[in-house]
């Protein structure tokens, strides 16, 4: 028998495998691997840890590290939330961890890991449906980021993050993060960046439509 | 220390104890004792090859479970395993794992690295602390009775073979 079938088999079994269990590499991670253990809690000195659940999403903060100086904490949202924008953004088979057709599971499970009640923006008359969200890592705890598209495919994501230690409040404010242009704010609850590769004027419709939801 | 730096990975490590392990939970449990000992032993790690420690980690993890018997060395499938993919049945899906199951761990552990994680040679012996020779020849023995088992050449007999080393 000739080497080549027998390394054609051996390569297809190799696809095989890859293929086989590639879902497991987004399967949102288990309760249990996020902060059960008093190992974990003992040995995270850092708040760090707090965030160590979700995987996936700390690919946008080894992108580039970012100081976890607290008082940076607020300038970074919208450049934390634009990386996240432009990592999930552009996902075409997982955008989301969990998807709009069970938004009440999202809504409570994304509320029970940031220990905060969110509230998910309605934005129909602003053209947008929520496509669903996910859990991210934030460096002092989990983020949470909705996506909404529209008609066209364009997308948005709401970042929703716990305030940092001595993090100020904030007015609403614009910030251009490379294509990526982001409204936020930080009230006594929460930070939230709206992000998204519109302009800025037609961001901001948006963004006062949630603004004004979430303040309400 | 930066802990931080093991997240991204975990996607990967349970990747590979899914296929290593057969069955969900046991999957996990393996990850979840992995990452404890990751984190215990994170000062151990030098620079390096972040993902080669952590499975060596893993590896060690795995052999301890096998010799207490805390995970049987033949998969326990069960078929809840992996989330469908587009075009595979889950049928596909449970006689790969079957026929994963056959394998000795020691021949798993080397062909799964390499196929899930496109590990080198040096890669997997860094990982699995064996030699590059015996890497080659675990892979090259694992993956011939994965393909005649695949091709129904072999009896699905339970390899019955020992524990790692």
């Amino acid at each position: 028998m000739s080497a080549d079938p027998l390394r054609d088999d051996y390569a297809d079994q190799t696809a095989q495998i890859k293929q086989f269990f590639e879902p497991v590499m987004t399967e949102p991670i288990p309760e249990r691997m996020h902060l059960r253990q008093p190992a974990w809690i003992a040995h995270a000195k850092a708040a760090i840890l707090v965030g160590i659940g979700v995987a996936i999403g700390l690919m946008v903060s080894l992108v580039a590290p970012l100081s976890s100086d607290p008082s940076l904490a607020s300038s970074q949202l919208p450049l934390r939330a634009a990386r996240a924008h432009l990592v999930y953004a552009s996902e075409v088979r997982h955008p989301v961890e969990v998807d709009a057709t069970q938004q009440e599971h999202l809504v409570k499970w994304l509320s029970k890991r940031l220990g905060i009640d969110l509230k998910v923006p309605v934005l129909a008359r602003e053209g947008f449906e929520l496509l669903g969200g996910r859990l991210l890592p934030g460096n002092e705890g989990p983020v949470a980021q909705f996506m909404y598209q529209d008609q066209s495919g364009k997308r948005l994501t709401l970042y929703v993050t716990r305030p940092h230690k001595g993090d100020a409040l904030t007015a609403f404010r614009f910030a251009q993060e490379g294509p990526v242009s982001v409204f936020y704010w930080m009230d006594s609850e929460c930070g939230y960046a709206l992000s998204g590769e519109l302009d800025r004027p037609a961001l901001a419709k948006v963004a006062t439509a949630v603004y004004r939801q979430l303040e309400n | 220390m930066d802990y931080e730096l093991i997240v991204p990975y975990i996607p990967n490590l349970r990747r590979y104890a899914r296929a290593l392990v057969g069955d969900r939970d046991g999957a996990d449990d393996l990850v979840q004792d992995t990452l404890e000992r990751a984190v215990r032993k994170f000062h151990l790690w030098r620079p390096g090859d972040l993902r080669a420690w952590l499975f060596s980690i893993m590896h060690n993890v795995f052999v301890n479970q096998l010799k207490s018997r805390k995970i049987s060395s033949d998969q326990e499938v069960d078929d809840s395993f992996a989330a469908p993919v587009p075009g595979v049945t889950r049928a596909d899906v449970l006689d790969l794992q079957r026929a994963l199951g056959t394998l000795a761990p020691e021949q798993r552990e080397v062909v799964l690295l390499v196929a899930l994680e496109d590990m080198s040679y040096a890669d997997v012996s860094r990982a699995l602390g064996i030699p590059m020779g015996t890497v080659m020849s675990r892979l090259s023995r694992g993956r011939e009775r994965l393909r005649r088992v695949m091709n129904g050449e072999a009896a699905q007999q339970r390899s019955g073979l020992k524990v790692v080393q």
